[in-house]
């Protein structure tokens, strides 16, 4: 950027910063050795020697937050968040990965097992494995909490490879089954104690997960095709396995996404019209062809920035000398390109509106514990 | 819970319990836009301690109703992006639910 004098500047209309202060405000600019301007100005005052007010007023976010779609399926999605701090951005991310409650395999009663997979490492699987139910259909267990049809899912695992078959077999996360009335192993109990007494088992469900609404005609399944352990012949695994409603800050199993990040929005600019070799040598710079050329008769080519979005900043295009004052690099602080990974709990468009909630709730308490 | 003076009501840090950077960082924002504040900020004491100490100087009004006012606004925040990004999804689904199907 070059100096201009004070003097020199345009005449604003009031309320908006020069152009100059303006472009440090809101775009990170990637320069050959280094990116500058990464930081937000977020004090309200940071303007006030200039008569302008940089302080959050609703009505002016409400007219220019923006949300566009780009993609959305049953497990991705992907979404631009225009016109929000990277500060609250970065919250919704953080609640994702770490604050919304899925339900995971928390507990394994190994009956048998004589696979070469240790049952620590066994149980350590499972318990990665994605269950595929609303969390918002149940309850947190805590300590003290017997396991019902509330707070609890239970699946039975019983494989066995026959020792005739000659062949090994592989233990995929489908062969988990649901047992919707709880579980069938019993509580070891003292022999002494009254006959005519029902024997307990490990959970006490009241009624059968089946009977639910929810579940009647919907069984709960995991993801299929994912391998727990192999099997060679005459080897065999009976388990019963518990999942519980947790959060991905106690365990990554929780976590309801593959992962869920944003990047800000790319801005290539040509700082000069660039034509006919060079046009041609900055397309082909370019490892991800964000140039193209545009043929402006009389054999002129001129350069054109087509795909900006799929800039990845690697700055290729600006590295040899004098590049860097024909093409600038930038990043818009407050445009986010979201993407969320969703494992399969919740479609990404739940778990996005689910997190938001979180953090209002998170607002409200603070309000509250204040009053 | 609030560590300040009766004195003066301009200045106060919210020790706030099982909290981290998520929310902390977007009160500061917050807190910082707000013309009423002078100095903002928060800590976090000890990694392995689930709590975030937020500082709060005002230019006058007491630090505690400025602190609510912005987790105020942060909620309304929230609601919009939320109601946006429902009518975001929902029109996506209205005009690609037809090719994806």
């Amino acid at each position: 950027m070059p100096k201009v004098p004070l003097w020199d500047l345009p005449e604003l209309p009031g309320n908006q910063l020069p152009l100059h202060l303006q472009l440090q405000k809101t775009r990170v600019s990637c320069n050959k050795d280094a990116p500058t301007n990464t930081e937000n100005v977020t004090y309200s005052g940071a303007y006030a020697a200039m008569g302008v007010d940089n302080s959050l007023r609703l009505d002016e976010f409400r007219k220019n937050f923006k949300v566009k779609v780009i993609k959305l399926n049953e497990e991705d999605m992907e979404f631009d968040l225009i016109g929000i701090d990277a500060s609250i951005a970065n919250a919704f991310r953080r609640i994702l990965i770490s604050e919304l409650p899925t339900m995971a395999i928390e507990k394994v009663l190994v009956a048998n097992s004589s696979s070469v997979v240790q049952d620590e490492v066994l149980a350590h699987r499972l318990g990665l494995v994605p269950i595929k139910v609303d969390p918002r259909l149940f309850e947190y267990m805590s300590e003290n909490d017997v396991p019902n049809e509330k707070n609890s899912i239970v699946f039975k695992l019983d494989v066995k490879c026959e020792r005739k078959s000659g062949e090994r077999r592989t233990v995929y996360s489908h062969d988990l089954e649901w047992l919707p009335s709880g579980s069938n192993y019993m509580l070891p109990t003292e022999s002494s104690s009254d006959p005519s007494s029902k024997p307990k088992t490990y959970t006490s469900f009241t009624s059968s997960q089946d009977s639910l609404p929810e579940f009647s005609n919907n069984p709960i399944t995991v993801t299929p095709g994912i391998i727990i352990s192999k099997l060679a012949p005459g080897q065999e695994i009976e388990l019963e396995a518990h999942a519980v409603k947790g959060i991905g800050k106690t365990h990554a199993k929780w976590s309801p996404v593959a992962t869920a990040w944003y990047r800000m929005l790319p801005e290539v600019v040509l700082l000069q019209d660039i034509e006919d070799d060079d046009a041609q040598k900055l397309v082909n710079k370019c490892p991800v062809n964000v140039f193209d050329i545009e043929d402006m008769g009389k054999g002129v080519k001129r350069a054109t920035v087509a795909r900006p979005r799929a800039c990845t900043l690697c700055r290729e295009c600006i590295r040899e000398p004098g590049w860097e004052n024909k093409v600038a690099l930038r990043r818009v602080k407050d445009h986010f390109i979201f993407t969320i990974e969703s494992t399969g709990a919740l479609p990404p468009e739940v778990l996005f509106t689910e997190a938001v909630k979180i953090l209002e709730d998170k607002c409200e308490s603070v309000i509250t514990e204040l009053s | 819970m609030e560590h300040g003076s009766y004195k003066d009501q301009s200045a106060s840090t919210f020790s706030l319990a099982d909290e981290d950077h998520t929310l902390a960082n977007a009160l500061r924002f917050t807190l910082n836009q707000d013309p009423r504040v002078s100095v903002c900020g928060y800590s976090i004491p000890h990694p392995s301690e689930a709590r975030v100490n937020i500082r709060v100087q005002t230019t006058g009004d007491p630090a505690k109703e400025v602190l609510k006012d912005s987790c105020q606004d942060l909620m309304m925040i929230c609601q919009h992006v939320r109601s946006t990004f429902d009518q975001a999804v929902a029109d996506f689904k209205n005009t690609n639910g037809s090719e994806s199907e």
